[in-house]
């Protein structure tokens, strides 16, 4: 059996698609995130070296690869709009943004958290630090373009093409800040294994899990504003509303 | 299609000759914020001497912001600007060339003033002549990147303010390898490095801006 992808190009059927597929990511985040924290706070064990406060790391650490993979996947929808100039794909970019900043929000902020006690500072001038600061700023500046340009149509393509040079840019920021200034650990999870307790990493892997499905769902939420937003003009928009 | 460029080149050349209060103002508020600095930080020589490579590059990132807005505004205005994107020439060299007169008028006047900022601040000659190549290496990154910006924000209201928020973060690795080709000097470990990094950015956003910034003119003017 072959799935017409097509179909769900349209805003319309969509719009439909995503209502349905809602409460399954809504639902499956929810008590992912039970599991994950009951795994994090309860069944983890204390940490020798770094003793209780490293458990920040099980919503930090999600949060952080969440932000930048978020940013990817918009600047990826933002791509094929302008290349195959869909509709749906310039709103799933827009959807996409504003959990992404929040991510990146909640990363620095619960790293601030575990560098008090760890570090002895709140915020230091370390490298993966100040380019997930930047990559907020990167954010803020796509959704204030946004936010300033009045016709859609325009302000889709506008975005898109920011949030493309904004992509380009991120593995040079990144590397960039990198050798200015390296302070923070390094990474836990190396491609040839861990060397962490298999308890920690199930709980990350589950809270990284739940932040996934957190997304689909906002998103498929956000978007289905978007395009009620956009088509309000249309016979079905007036349908759905005149039923709800 | 390398007349085409010089044409736009030479054409903003002439508009700002005509017009030289424009850049002065850009070189003068330059000059105005690396002053600054000592007056709130204290006139110690040592002190001055480890802020001067950032000051001077974080003044140089805000110069340029100061000028972009107007990049492409005033012949949006009076419709130059459509005609020139109707043209059958190629948008992407309107946009290199835009570019490149920007960084003509506003970045080597930057070059020719920096060395006096750097004797200002107690910087040795060595580090004066690191600054000056990383500033040349630099800023035309500023003008290229900057036109992505200015070519985005086109016609809207809050232009000025919208662009300097879409635009600092992309400056940043320009920003960090530029200061830091500078401290490396000081520091006795050698600019290459640095200033290797800053032209390897520099080729980057020679190849990939225009063609950015000639897409954001056409979205501007849908």
């Amino acid at each position: 059996m072959s799935i017409n992808w097509y179909k769900y190009s349209a805003p319309a059927t969509f719009y439909g698609l995503a209502g349905r597929l809602v409460p399954w990511f809504g639902g499956a985040a929810a008590s992912l995130t039970v599991i994950g924290l009951y795994l994090s706070f309860f069944v983890a064990p204390t940490d020798f070296q770094q003793g209780e406060a490293y458990r920040v790391i099980f919503i930090h650490v999600p949060a952080a690869w969440m932000s930048m993979f978020i940013y990817l996947v918009m600047a990826a929808w933002a791509a094929v709009g302008l290349a195959f100039n869909t509709r749906l794909s310039f709103m799933m970019a827009r959807a996409l943004a504003p959990t992404g900043a929040m991510f990146t929000f909640v990363a620095l902020w619960t790293g601030a958290f575990w560098g008090k006690p760890m570090w002895g500072a709140w915020w230091v001038w370390d490298a993966r630090l100040t380019s997930e600061l930047i990559l907020l700023f990167l954010y803020v500046g796509i959704m204030a373009l946004w936010a300033a340009i009045d016709d859609p149509r325009r302000g889709d393509k506008a975005g898109a093409l920011l949030a493309l040079i904004g992509a380009i840019n991120v593995p040079i920021i990144y590397f960039s800040v990198k050798w200015w200034n390296t302070l923070h650990q390094g990474s836990s999870i190396k491609p040839s294994g861990t060397s962490m307790d298999e308890v920690m990493l199930a709980g990350m892997v589950v809270m990284a899990i739940a932040a996934w499905f957190y997304t689909i769902a906002v998103v498929f939420v956000r978007v289905r504003r978007i395009i009620l937003e956009r088509e309000r003009h249309t016979e079905w928009v007036k349908h759905v509303l005149e039923g709800a | 299609m390398l007349g085409f460029l010089l044409t736009v080149i030479r054409r903003d050349l002439l508009l700002a000759a005509r017009r030289r209060g424009d850049w002065l103002t850009a070189q003068f508020f330059f000059v105005m914020v690396v002053s600054l600095f000592p007056l709130g930080i204290g006139p110690e020589p040592e002190l001055l001497k480890r802020i001067a490579p950032g000051v001077v590059w974080v003044a140089a990132t805000l110069a340029s912001l100061l000028s972009l807005p107007r990049l492409f505004a005033d012949d949006h205005r009076d419709g130059s600007l459509e005609q020139m994107l109707l043209s059958p020439e190629p948008a992407v060299l309107l946009a290199l060339g835009k570019a490149v007169a920007h960084w003509l008028i506003y970045g080597i006047p930057l070059l020719i003033v920096a060395p006096v900022l750097g004797i200002q601040f107690a910087l040795p000659a060595e580090a004066i002549g690191v600054l000056v190549l990383s500033l040349a290496l630099g800023t035309p990154i500023l003008s290229l990147l900057g036109a992505v910006g200015a070519a985005l924000t086109l016609g809207l209201r809050g232009g000025g303010v919208l662009l300097t928020l879409l635009i600092l973060p992309l400056y940043v690795p320009a920003l960090i390898f530029g200061a830091g080709a500078v401290d490396a000097m000081l520091a006795g470990t050698g600019a290459e490095a640095n200033l290797s990094l800053l032209g390897a950015f520099f080729v980057l956003s020679l190849i990939v801006a225009p063609w950015i910034s000639a897409a954001a003119l056409r979205v501007s003017m849908e």
